[in-house]
């Protein structure tokens, strides 16, 4: 369970804030959407969970802690979050990488252990990356990339998933299959958070979605609720249709063409 | 393959150390070098072997081991492969508050190592804000200019302090700035092995962060890093372990960059891996090229400093292009 509340962000020099009041919540079961234009404030949500940005006001919560004073290895045991970029300085094995999702279950002198081996071995399995172990972190494909870095965040062993532009560089199978597999880990039980361009996929495998625009939230609720053309033409400030896909029925946002 | 790997850096220490004892200006066996060691012999060869060649060779090995670990996190926090102490001017900072103290009088063996660390911090320090301003993002490239900017300022500020100085001690600073180990004495050595110790334990106790943070700070901190106060502790440590070299021996410069690559290279992943290994390697290195340096212009010494300059810049070069 994730719950933002009342939150305020401000960079240092910003003319406005980052976030300005958000309020909402990802609930375990089921698949949340952040979504928005550029600058609505989705990546500094996800950068005020893992305590890169201070809130102003308000506060972000993640099961029983508060981001703000909660003990950050605790914190990461229960959260784990794949950012929109990330790249090793010093390619090292995937295995090795993934195995970096137990570091929060240590100290700085207990070792890793067979257990923790385990659990990086199912994590990888999970994310289809067991065929990836060997390699290394620079020879792979950014497909293959995001699916071994999907593999540490599940070693992590949290129940809170958030995830920041999941669908980037991956082809039409891919982000398909990563999509399922966000969908299946939900239905487990977990809290799953995405943050995403990408309307049309979100808006079917979210059950919740929460439109983000300068900072406050503009609209959230189911797909039916947000894919309306009334409700995202003023926030993405071009004229738009939301249309009903023939084929599975799905919302579909159409952005027009001017001439 | 692990093993084998720990027993070649430890194999290559042992030869460097061997080598340091037993090559010099007087010719004495191996044999005779190490009944020395254990305080046989006749007097004179005692004297040489344990108050000039083993003093020498343990202050080489404390700069090997402060240079090399200090590079190795460095460059793991800064993701940066061309990150070091001398290039980022941490080395020159620490030689200002060196250069300080000698000028106040302060010159206890306990005494000029904090100094030189309020000097490499307050470099890191500036280092850091210079590359902030530039760039809004640590930029490597903009990191490793305003950390040469900081140095060139640290040399004038040197040369500053120095100006009123007699010709002897000039002469002494300035055989000093360029690296030697040839003023080793006991008591310097016996404090700057106590902090080179001290700061390189507490670095291998956080090198889980190094390794994470080497990531990306958002990445670090999703794993459960405090990525302010963590890199802030790293650089600490690193400052004083790169104050500790400069301390006993100067500015001696690629040696924090050299070796972290070969530990690499040898396949060390992990950055405890990689900092034990930089300072194995580090020791080696450094007493292998004061060997050099005291030899090849035998019964002239060069600096020690040139002697891993001309090593490490061609390497530089290599790292550069392959960086850019």
């Amino acid at each position: 369970m994730i719950t933002i509340a009342d939150a305020v962000v401000r960079y240092p020099g910003a003319h406005r804030n980052a976030l300005d009041g958000a309020s909402f919540e990802a609930r375990p079961g089921c698949v949340t959407a952040v979504v928005g234009p550029n600058g609505s404030g989705k990546s500094t949500v996800v950068r005020a969970l893992i305590g890169q940005v201070a809130l102003a006001a308000g506060s972000a919560r993640v099961g029983a802690f508060d981001v703000a004073t909660a003990d950050r290895r605790a914190l990461a045991r229960t959260l784990a979050v794949v950012t929109q970029r990330e790249e090793p300085t010093f390619p090292l094995p995937a295995r090795d990488y993934v195995m970096l999702g137990r570091y929060p279950h240590h100290g700085a002198w207990s070792a890793l252990g067979p257990a923790d081996v385990a659990v990086a071995e199912a994590a990888a399995e999970r994310a289809g990356a067991s065929d990836l172990m060997a390699r290394r972190t620079d020879e792979l494909s950014g497909g293959e990339w995001q699916r071994v870095r999907l593999a540490r965040a599940l070693a992590q062993g949290g129940d809170v998933l958030v995830l920041d532009e999941p669908g980037t560089f991956l082809d039409v199978a891919h982000e398909m299959a990563a999509f399922e597999l966000l969908d299946e880990l939900a239905r487990e039980g977990r809290t799953v958070m995405l943050v995403s361009h990408q309307l049309n996929l979100v808006a079917r495998y979210a059950a919740h979605i929460v439109l983000l625009h300068h900072g406050r939230v503009a609209a959230a609720g189911t797909p039916a609720d947000v894919m309306r053309g009334d409700v995202l033409e003023p926030v993405y400030d071009w004229p738009l249709v939301v249309a009903r896909d023939p084929a599975v029925g799905a919302p579909v946002l159409i952005p027009l063409k001017r001439r | 393959m692990t093993n084998a790997r720990w027993v070649l850096l430890l194999a290559t220490l042992a030869l460097s150390c061997v080598a340091g004892l037993v090559i010099g200006p007087v010719p004495i066996g191996v044999g005779d070098v190490m009944r020395a060691l254990t305080g046989n012999g006749d007097a004179q060869t005692v004297a040489i072997v344990r108050d000039l060649r083993l003093t020498r060779v343990c202050l080489a090995m404390i700069t090997g081991v402060g240079l090399g670990m200090s590079g190795a996190a460095l460059q793991g926090t800064l993701r940066n492969a061309l990150a070091e102490p001398y290039l980022l001017g941490v080395s020159g900072g620490a030689a200002v508050g060196a250069v300080l103290a000698v000028v106040a009088g302060l010159t206890a063996a306990v005494a000029l190592p904090v100094a030189a660390f309020t000097g490499a911090a307050a470099a890191v320090a500036l280092v850091l804000v210079i590359a902030r301003v530039a760039s809004g993002r640590a930029d490597p490239r903009v990191l490793l200019m305003a950390g040469v900017v900081v140095g060139a300022f640290a040399n004038a500020a040197i040369m500053v302090l120095l100006a009123g100085a007699g010709e002897g001690t000039l002469r002494n600073a300035l055989w000093w700035m360029m690296g030697s180990v040839s003023g080793a004495d006991w008591a310097s050595v016996r404090w700057l092995a106590l902090y080179a110790v001290a700061a390189g334990t507490l670095l291998v106790a956080v090198a889980r962060d190094i390794d994470l943070l080497a990531l990306g700070e958002d990445a670090a901190a999703g794993l459960g890093v405090r990525v302010s106060s963590a890199t802030r502790r790293i650089f600490l440590l690193s400052a004083l372990l790169a104050a500790v070299t400069v301390a006993g021996a100067g500015l001696v410069g690629f040696v924090g960059l050299v070796v972290p690559a070969l530990a690499r290279a040898l396949g060390m992943r992990r950055a405890r891996e990689v900092l034990v290994a930089s300072a194995v390697l580090g020791a080696a290195l450094v007493v292998f090229a004061d060997v050099v340096a005291r030899t090849v212009r035998a019964p002239a010494e060069l600096p020690l400093g040139a002697i891993t300059a001309l090593v490490g810049v061609p390497f530089f070069l290599v790292r550069l292009r392959r960086a850019a």
